[in-house]
């Protein structure tokens, strides 16, 4: 198929003013900058101690394609240079190298209701906001009852969105947005708001718009999503690209980028972050095979352990207890696992291990979650869950015990278990 | 809008060729902004309209008596409140057009950083805004002169034209001073000074047959002289005579004042997302 966007060796240079006291510019201090390096200069002590530049790279040499009908995910740390790359696309910026050919319109969403007035109706919104993302009139009008229909919003349309919940603003924000008509579409973490059911529409919508020929880019920090949403994914680390291949291939490598941390292994004990309440605080968790050694691409044949160490530091005496949750890519929940005859808990250390018995899951990405729940007769309270903190990648080997029976496409569901079964033929 | 078939490159350090073309293609957004900015400004304000009103309305009534009954400036045979209101019309327009088109930008940052549109849209947008305020203040001039039984001749027509420069003196302010306020931040403090400067130094308090003549092609090169001299001739007819030679000068240094602030606002705009 042919491509939509091409570039190459894209770049661009941010200066970084060191001495900047205020976060503005002001011309006052210009003007007294200039006199005083002016009289440096005059007085001959000019030994350039001016503010110092520094300049960064936001983004270098990114060179890339993106084809008719493709969902390429962008994946990176904060700062890496995603929405930089965006941008330099949606025209925003200029790159300070390279160049990019972009072949139709491109709509961005860089950010959910870009020019919403607070004190302008639900309605008035749509036809503003429908026109800074570059929609025409006639467009927005015969798109109208659709808008209003997927942001479920038609009791409030003449309320002014100022009076508005979050989530009906997102909801209407988002839905003028998705349907746009454009052959690029742009969209940076902002599925990340609203409520699950809307996200899930909104995914959906996504979907139908690369199926249609129209192509997609899409920032996200959730791999779930990526993995469910496109059929291809990059990498971007320090404003360059890493990877580009198969989102599931190229999530793994960005989790096995933190140094040491592997994306089956968690250590919160030396870090800054702590998980926890003043009850119990999450140490450290991992995902290993049955020789304790961490692991994130096990087979389907081959037993796994996923394992997590918390500590109870007061003495609640409560009844805490361990729990896994575990999603598939596409952010579904796969099953929650809890530990059963839970006593109560000491202060002190904990190590909570689970044993995933081998042919259970399917193949394909999972991601972990891990959470600390007490039960008492007032309730129970949740003193930690990290969710999605872990992942693997469970293989299959394509053999005869899998009973794929030759059949070499992908069989779909959450978990794929070696059932008994019986087959016999009735006389 | 582009049709599909429409292809562009962006590359390092090249002015885009389709600039224009796509000023074209987003007239419409140039027509919400405007329309955006009209609805806001007269849903906040209980008194909205009235505000448009009351400002000119004020200032015309201290001027008459500071300059017209204290100092006793000439008028000419005018009433001397039309002979000020003649003249408040096109500086009130200027003065909250360049006002509000200079932090036009600042204060659409949150659309600028997000979204692709020539920026060129914003400033001029806010003349609009300033276009509506006017023409209400116009229909006031009007009851003003039935008050004093003022009757226009002929000359009113050509009130368009200087309106049309009024527009022309104040884009090209406003495109320079967006444009700066975007960079140097504090430039805003700037902005009021300037205005106010400006009031005193064109002849909206008084005739600017007061101008000593050897003085008066200098003092026409501030253009908005040329504006509001053609404005008190076309309310006034015969009674405020034109001189031709100074509108000549303020139209030439408006045209500059246009030309200039184009090309500024052009090599600075690429830029603003990054700086805004």
């Amino acid at each position: 198929m042919s491509w939509v966007v091409q570039a190459e060796g894209l770049g661009k240079q941010y200066i970084l003013r060191h001495e900047a006291r205020a976060r503005y510019v002001a011309l006052r201090d210009v003007i007294s900058d200039g006199i005083r390096n002016f009289a440096l200069r005059m007085t001959g002590r000019d030994s350039g101690q001016r503010a110092s530049i520094e300049r960064f790279w936001a983004l270098k040499d990114v060179s890339f394609e993106l084809r008719q009908g493709e969902r390429l995910g962008i994946i990176g740390r904060n700062g890496a240079g995603k929405s930089t790359l965006l941008k330099i696309l949606s025209r925003i910026t200029d790159p300070t190298s390279g160049r990019v050919a972009i072949k139709g319109r491109v709509a961005s969403l860089l950010e959910v209701g870009t020019g919403f007035h607070p004190e302008l109706t639900g309605r008035e919104n749509i036809f503003l906001n429908g026109a800074i993302l570059g929609m025409a009139r006639s467009e927005i009008r015969r798109k109208f009852d659709e808008i209003v229909a997927f942001a479920e919003i038609e009791r409030f349309l003449d309320t002014p969105v100022k009076r508005y919940s979050s989530g009906m603003y997102v909801r209407l924000a988002f839905s003028v947005a998705a349907h746009l008509e454009t052959e690029i579409l742009i969209v940076d973490e902002v599925l990340a708001v609203g409520d699950l059911h809307f996200q899930k529409k909104c995914l959906g919508r996504m979907q139908e718009v690369a199926g249609s020929g129209r192509a997609v880019l899409f920032v996200s920090h959730n791999m779930a999503t990526i993995t469910s949403l496109c059929t291809r994914c990059m990498l971007l680390d320090f404003g360059r690209l890493l990877e580009d291949g198969r989102p599931s291939d190229v999530i793994l490598k960005y989790y096995g980028r933190g140094g040491s941390v592997s994306p089956a292994a968690l250590d919160l004990t030396a870090s800054e972050k702590q998980v926890g309440d003043a009850h119990a605080r999450l140490m450290s968790a991992a995902i290993q095979d049955v020789n304790g050694r961490t692991i994130y691409e096990p087979e389907l044949g081959q037993p796994i352990v996923v394992t997590m160490r918390y500590r109870i530091l007061d003495a609640a005496r409560l009844k805490s207890v361990p729990n896994f949750h575990f999603y598939r890519a596409d952010g579904t929940c796969a099953f929650v696992a809890g530990a059963p005859n839970v006593e109560i808990s000491e202060p002190g250390e904990y190590i909570a291990a689970c044993r995933i018995p081998s042919h259970f899951l399917n193949d394909g990405s999972y991601f972990v979650g891990f959470a600390l729940t007490s039960f008492s007769n007032v309730g129970h309270a949740v003193h930690f869950f990290e969710q999605s903190a872990l992942c693997f990648n469970v293989r299959d080997p394509m053999d005869s015990v899998g009973r794929r029976h030759g059949y070499g496409g992908p069989i779909p569901g959450a978990v794929r278990p070696l059932l008994e079964w019986t087959v016999e033929r009735l006389k | 809008m582009a049709n599909s078939s429409h292809q562009i490159v962006i590359e390092a350090g090249r002015t885009e060729r389709h600039y224009w073309r796509d000023l074209w293609s987003y007239r419409e957004l140039f027509f919400f902004l405007a329309w955006r900015d009209i609805l806001v400004r007269y849903k906040q304000t209980v008194i909205g309209i009235a505000w448009s009103v009351l400002r000119p309305l004020l200032t015309m009534v201290i001027f008459t008596i500071v300059f017209g009954t204290l100092a006793k400036l000439p008028s000419d045979g005018v009433p001397y409140p039309i002979l000020v209101f003649a003249a408040m019309l096109p500086w009130h327009f200027f003065a909250s057009a360049v006002a509000e088109g200079s932090n036009s930008l600042v204060q659409n940052a949150n659309i600028i950083s997000k979204v692709y549109f020539p920026r060129i849209i914003v400033p001029v947008g806010a003349v609009v805004v300033s276009v509506v305020d006017f023409l209400i203040s116009c229909a006031l001039l009007l009851l003003l002169m039935i008050w004093y039984r003022f009757v226009p001749d002929w000359h009113i027509l050509l009130m368009p034209f200087f309106l049309i420069l009024a527009v022309t003196v104040s884009t090209g302010l406003i495109l320079w001073l967006a444009a700066l306020n975007v960079r140097y931040r504090d430039f805003r403090y700037i902005v009021p000074f300037l205005i106010q400067a400006g009031l005193l130094i064109s002849p909206v308090g008084f005739s600017s047959s007061v101008v000593p003549h050897d003085w008066r092609l200098v003092y026409s090169l501030n253009p908005m002289v040329g504006v509001i001299d053609g404005f008190r001739w076309s309310v006034l007819g015969g009674q405020a005579p034109l001189y031709v030679p100074g509108l000549v000068l303020s139209i030439e240094a408006s045209m500059l004042l246009l030309v200039t602030g184009i090309v500024y606002f052009r090599k600075t705009e690429r830029s603003f997302a990054d700086v805004i």
